[in-house]
């Protein structure tokens, strides 16, 4: 029993090793997807063009203007001298916001009358507009705060846990750890049953004495510790290079991966199972890995989500495995809570893996 | 080029089309699929977020702001005496900021000596509902205070006042722009993945093998692969540009004749990357990683479709002048919220064309009427 | 010799494939002539499929000329070229109508010819009633017909025909044989490759190719005369023909000996007399062939002489009690029903499609059967199967083990999947290694090896753990003679030692060296017998003395018409 598990095992490292195809799953792809989703993949705004369209042209329209000039975020300043102007700017995408000062506004100001600034912004990115729209609020308010007479009575403190930066980075890495692995994972073991259907072997294979059990687990066992190194490697990557901190328990992480890269195993040989060629094994990794990095948050949140979807959600492994990931990396997530996110994915993985055996088995002949 | 040749095969490949099971998923499926995740699923509009509220003051004023808090339409408030009861959820992940009254806030106030600050605590981990959080709760706070102060006779009006204005999309829903991004992506997954795979699938299974050998010239062979998955692209084109508007309901401003030559024009370098791709692979699984890596990855990612590539770090920028979807999107989502700007269409369809002239140049150079 | 201008030439041409390995082709020079059949043979990795295509005008070569129609061959006409590549180049998802009409477009057929001719093809390859059927749901023969009629549809005067026999039955192959030769009969040039060397003994000329070199050309007669007045054959009872092989391979007067039925069928060295009770008969081109290429291997089966005995057993080594197969509504295998004693051979034939395979694949525990039995050696296959399996060794018909791993990795998988451990694993890998020479290779990929190391490396892996049964699947369909009377010397040897062998087979040379055969057609067994006995049931006044392939068709003829009848 153990020497034909030993043996299987053995082969099917080999197979990835080996194989110049797998080896394309295996190297390549995480290597360039860490440098380039890494740094491609923010929602931060950053180096944006504003316009600036200024009726007024007294001091306090220029004395703006040089705040948002100033703005870390902003590049460049687009002067604007009509409306028609203004409306071609926005466009042909050459900004997504103009300020507009009108006439008297330097004035208004001066006199202590509140005075208004109107921001267009182009909605076709919603999302990057509003952001626009939190710098240019930060910068009228700290100018409006500057010229008022009675300081406010109330303030507030900001504090944002985990990531006082809000650094963008520190959100894409610990999540890549987990994109990364699910493709990997994913591509490997749905090719593992359809590449002996099309090379022929699987015949010699369902000849010998091995039994599902054991040919399932030896197809597991090579993606699992592939998993494995992928993920120290980024591990280690991410909080030396990158600089993200490292803060929860390092043990359930790898507790939790473990069942992660099962579930996903399960998955893939679900694929792979009912996949007659690499070709619709391929197709069908796909197919299932879109919507599971989709549905997992990381993309967008899970909160944005419509209820229904939500919980929809909680069938997707990759979901669970990243609140684990985001929670071991920045958020220090005590182990009860770690658990709430890593229990789902014992369950999705003992599913999978039952319903991909099952299969195999019914499709052996 | 032999006009009956040339039908003939061209019959040959539309048959294939509606025979072959791949087609059908990535022409059908896929498109589908993709439309439904970036029509739900995915979604940058921050909706109502759960924050935690820690009421550490009893005093009037202190529940007067925690109402406005309850009352605002942005958060879905949970409320707790102190802090330490809610910090734990912030942890799970069960709610996304914490709003801190302290007990002096309410004695602040009255006194009007020192300035009554609270605390909001977000959870960094998403960086842009950190903000979000942060920003909007500001925003609760500072109304809260005018009209607390117009109570008291007091107008405390702010010096500067900034009042946008949406253009194009005033609602502020991103489906209106992911979901015309989503089509670019399904375009290059038929130009470049599908069109790769029926050419490799020729070679893997001999038929090129046996075309060649016939009088065959390699042109009719080429444009006969460059037709049908040309109208295929532009049939699956319809079909999202009517789910976007008829089920997910994004509004159409622009003209088809507009929409047709943005998308004509971005299937030339699609489907040129996907007859190059085959032309060096000749093999569907080689084909199909490479379509992945070339085709839809970047499509995804670096064509500014959900990411800004502005943000982007400039050798990333770089590569993205490279990516033809990175031309097409801006035009695609102009032309569902916007309508028609011409200089626009025309600039990016003539890169397009660029690009699809350097990719068909390389293919009909690498494919050879040889075999080996 | 109707046309003295040839359709095809060849001076002095080579072709190699990267600069280390040896040329495919080398300094090859011949002439294609219209209206004969011209034999392209030789072991698989020759040279045949490169040289086909080189005058398909599909690849190029490095030196020397070839000329195809009066032009070089990657500028001649090909509207006059007809070309059927090894795969057929069907297109399987269309139908064979419509597979028709595309190349009936595309070689520019006018379209007031495409009736006639269409309908004529379509009579000639016995296809009218599946016009609407896709190509991919044809049987093998099937699609060889349809593959040829693509290649016809405008008349060539050149038809280039690669290995167009391959995995398809003896049947189907005589029929295609029989479409061909009467084109050759309206002068076209046809030249026909192939691993059957009964099929290049019917060639009007036949070029022999070994490595890359011709090392004959000419009509085959005059290489087969070559051999004349050395073939004999002598009989040898029941299991005594393999004691008399052995016997005869071990004589240095003998060049090469094979078992033909009851009898060994040998060839002496030139001068060298036969041994006493040998019966004279005609020389076949294949004795020349072994000749040319320096007769049979000599010497006995290492692998025989350290394999364990297989213990005496009453129990049948084999055994299939009413075995019945259905897929939804179509039967695949019904009432199959035979034993087989320890230490036999015994083979399954059949035409492609017959039930051959469904029946193998359920002695072996791949399929179970709808209804009915199996076992091997006393394990039923239903509810012991592992255990059956484990006294099973396994070859299939196509190179089935992993070709990106070494030949050591493929070894100690299998090794360790039959639970071979620690020293016995290490003494079984050695002996393999050792009796095989697979040596120099064990770390090369499995994939990329020689045909023949490919083949012993498949029979290694199936034979490590020696297993009491060999389950054998067409083992050695494409392989060159003399590796096949290698191969076939180990397991005659592994049969002395009490191993049973179960295999399948449409190539009639190895179903000579089966014990008894039994003969499978539309999902029912029709006969059961040794290659004698089916030989003489097969005997009529004009034909005294079958061979098995002709003894096969008609059995499969009979069984036709009997059919036909009820």
């Amino acid at each position: 029993m153990l020497a034909r598990l030993m043996a299987i095992t053995i082969k099917e490292f080999w197979a990835i090793l080996r194989d110049p195809r797998a080896r394309i799953i295996l190297i390549m792809p995480p290597l360039i997807q860490l440098f380039v989703l890494g740094f491609a993949t923010t929602l931060e705004v950053k180096n944006i063009a504003v316009g600036i369209y200024d009726r007024d042209g007294g001091r306090w329209s220029i004395e703006m203007t040089q705040r948002i000039a100033g703005s870390p975020n902003v590049v460049a300043i687009l002067p604007i001298s009509s409306p028609e102007e203004m409306r071609q700017a926005i466009d042909r995408q050459q900004t997504i916001a103009v300020v507009s000062f009108a006439q008297g506004f330097s004035a208004d100001v001066a006199a202590g009358r509140p005075a208004v600034v109107q921001a267009i912004f182009d909605g076709r990115k919603s999302n990057a507009a509003q952001i626009v729209l939190g710098y240019l609020n930060t910068i009228v308010a700290d100018l409006g705060a500057e010229l008022s007479a009675t300081p406010a009575r109330t303030g507030a403190i900001v504090n944002h846990w985990f990531n006082p930066n809000l650094l963008y980075l520190w959100f894409t890495m610990p999540g890549l750890v987990v994109i990364i692995t699910t493709i990997s994972g994913l591509g490997l073991t749905a090719q593992a049953v359809a590449r002996e259907r099309e090379l022929g072997t699987f015949d010699q294979l369902m000849v010998s004495p091995l039994r599902v059990p054991e040919i399932l687990i030896g197809k597991v066992i090579p993606p699992v510790l592939v998993g494995f190194i992928n993920a120290t490697i980024y591990m280690v990557l991410i909080s030396t290079l990158f600089g993200v901190p490292l803060t929860g328990s390092v043990p359930f992480f790898y507790i939790s991966l473990l069942l992660y890269l099962l579930a996903l195993a399960g998955v893939g040989l679900l694929v792979s199972s009912l996949s007659q060629t690499q070709q619709q094994a391929f197709l069908g990794m796909f197919l299932v890995a879109v919507p599971a990095i989709l549905l997992s948050g990381y993309a967008s949140p899970v909160d944005n989500m419509p209820g229904w979807l939500r919980i929809l959600a909680q069938g997707d492994p990759t979901k669970h495995f990243l609140i684990v990931s985001e929670g071991v990396f920045l958020k220090d997530m005590t182990v009860p809570d770690l658990w709430a996110n890593t229990w789902p994915l014992a369950v999705i993985a003992i599913v999978t893996l039952g319903v991909s055996s099952a299969l195999f088995r019914a499709r052996m002949e | 080029m032999n006009p009956r040749r040339f039908m003939a095969l061209l019959i040959k490949e539309s048959r294939q089309i509606l025979r072959d099971p791949s087609t059908f998923l990535i022409a059908l499926v896929l498109p589908l699929i993709l439309l439904f995740l970036f029509g739900t699923a995915v979604s940058l509009d921050v909706r109502e977020v759960r924050i935690g509220l820690a009421l550490e003051d009893d005093s009037a004023v202190a529940s007067s702001l925690g109402m406005a808090f309850r009352n605002s339409r942005w958060f879905d408030v949970t409320f707790a005496r102190e802090l330490a009861s809610l910090e734990p959820e912030l942890v799970a992940g069960k709610l996304r900021g914490i709003i801190v009254i302290p007990q002096d806030f309410g004695a602040r106030m009255e006194s009007g000596q020192a300035q009554a600050t609270i605390q909001i605590i977000t959870d960094g981990s998403l960086p842009n509902t950190a903000s979000f959080v942060a920003n909007y709760a500001q925003g609760v706070q500072t109304q809260w205070a005018q009209g607390e102060a117009l109570d008291h006779g007091v107008a405390a009006e702010r010096p500067i006042n900034l009042i946008p204005r949406f253009w194009f999309n005033p609602e502020l829903t991103s489906r209106d722009f992911l979901i015309p991004g989503s089509i670019a992506i399904v375009m290059s997954m038929i130009g470049t993945l599908l069109t790769a795979l029926v050419v490799a699938r020729e070679w893997e299974r001999g038929t090129m093998e046996a075309l060649m050998a016939t009088p065959v010239a390699m042109s009719e062979l080429l444009a006969s692969k460059v037709l049908p998955y040309f109208i295929l692209g532009l049939g699956s084109v319809a079909l999202c540009t009517g789910l976007a508007v008829f089920v997910f309901g994004v509004p159409f401003r622009g003209s088809i004749p507009g929409l047709l030559a943005v998308s004509s024009a971005f299937l030339v370098p699609a489907l040129g990357q996907g007859l190059l791709i085959s032309a060096i692979a000749k093999n569907q699984f080689v084909a199909s990683q490479m379509a992945l890596l070339i085709g839809f990855l970047p499509s995804m990612v670096l064509s500014g479709f959900i990411f800004e590539i502005a943000s982007m770090p400039v050798p990333i920028q770089i590569i993205t002048y490279a990516v033809p979807a990175r031309y097409l999107v801006p035009s695609l989502q102009t032309l569902f919220t916007v309508g028609d700007i011409w200089p626009m269409f025309l600039h990016s369809i003539a890169i397009l064309l660029g690009f699809g002239l350097i990719y068909f140049a390389l293919a009909i150079r690498v494919t050879h009427r040889r075999i080996a | 010799m109707a046309n003295p201008v040839p359709a095809a030439v060849l001076s002095n041409v080579s072709r190699r494939f990267g600069k280390a390995r040896a040329p495919a082709l080398d300094n090859i020079s011949l002439e294609i002539r219209p209206g004969l059949m011209t034999g392209l043979v030789g072991p698989d990795g020759a040279g045949k499929t490169t040289l086909i295509r080189l005058l398909a005008g599909l690849i190029d070569h490095d030196e020397g000329e070839v000329t195809v129609l009066g032009k070089p061959a990657t500028e001649a006409d090909r509207k006059r070229i007809g070309y059927m590549p090894q795969r057929f180049g069907l297109y399987e998802d269309l139908s064979v109508i419509e597979n028709l009409r595309l190349y009936a477009e595309l070689r520019g057929l006018p379209t007031g010819k495409w009736d006639d001719r269409f309908a004529e093809l379509l009579r000639f390859t016995d296809l009218g009633a599946f016009t609407e059927r896709l190509a991919g749901r044809l049987s093998g023969g099937m699609k060889q017909k349809l593959g040829l009629a693509c290649a016809l549809v405008e008349t060539p005067e050149l038809l280039l025909l690669d290995e167009p026999g391959v995995g398809v039955d003896p049947l189907s192959r005589r029929e295609l044989w029989a479409m061909v030769r009467k084109l050759t009969e309206a002068g076209i040039a046809v030249l026909w490759s192939t691993a059957y060397l009964d099929e290049a003994e019917k060639c009007e000329e036949v070029f022999l190719l070994s490595e890359g070199r011709l090392i004959h050309a000419g009509p085959p007669g005059d290489l087969t005369r070559e051999a004349a007045g050395r073939c004999f054959r002598m009989r040898g009872d029941g299991p005594g023909k393999r004691r008399l092989l052995a016997g005869l391979v071990a004589d240095p007067a003998i060049r090469d000996a094979t078992i033909q039925g009851a009898s060994v069928r040998f060839l002496t060295n030139a001068g060298a007399s036969p041994p006493k009770g040998a019966e004279p008969v005609p020389a076949r081109f294949e004795d020349a062939f072994v000749d040319r290429l320096g007769g049979g291997p000599k010497g006995h089966s290492l692998l025989a002489e350290h394999y364990r005995a297989v213990p005496e057993n009453d129990l049948p080594a084999i055994e299939a009690h009413q075995l019945t197969k259905r897929f939804g509504p179509f039967t695949a295998a019904n009432g199959i029903d035979f034993k087989v004693p320890r230490g036999e051979i015994f083979g399954l034939l059949g035409p492609n499609g017959a039930g051959k395979s469904t029946t193998f694949k359920m002695l072996c525990g791949l399929l179970t059967p709808t209804s009915g039995d199996g076992r091997v050696a006393g394990h039923n296959l239903r509810h012991s199967r592992s255990a059956a399996r484990r006294s099973l060794g396994y070859m299939a018909q196509k190179f089935s083990l992993y070709g990106d791993l070494s030949v050591r990795q493929n070894l100690n998988f299998f090794a360790g999947a039959y639970g071979l451990t620690g020293a016995k694993r290490r003494e079984a890998l050695g002996r393999m290694v050792e009796i095989f020479h697979l040596g120099p290779y064990l770390r090369q990929n499995a994939g990329g090896l020689p045909l023949g190391f490919k083949q012993r490396l498949s029979l290694a892996c199936a034979v490590m753990h020696e297993p009491p049964t060999l389950f054998l699947d067409e083992p050695t369909s494409g392989v060159d003679p003399i590796v096949r009377r290698e191969f076939w010397s180990h397991i005659n040897g592994l049969v002395e030692k009490g191993v049973t062998v179960l295999v399948t087979t449409h190539f009639m040379e190895e179903a000579e060296y089966c014990d008894r055969i039994l003969v499978i057609y539309r999902a029912e067994q029709i006969a059961l017998g040794s290659p004698d006995v089916l030989k003489r049931d097969a005997a009529t006044p004009d034909r005294p003395d079958p061979t098995l392939e002709e003894a096969f068709i008609s059995l499969i003829e009979a069984s036709e018409s009997k059919d036909e009848a009820a």
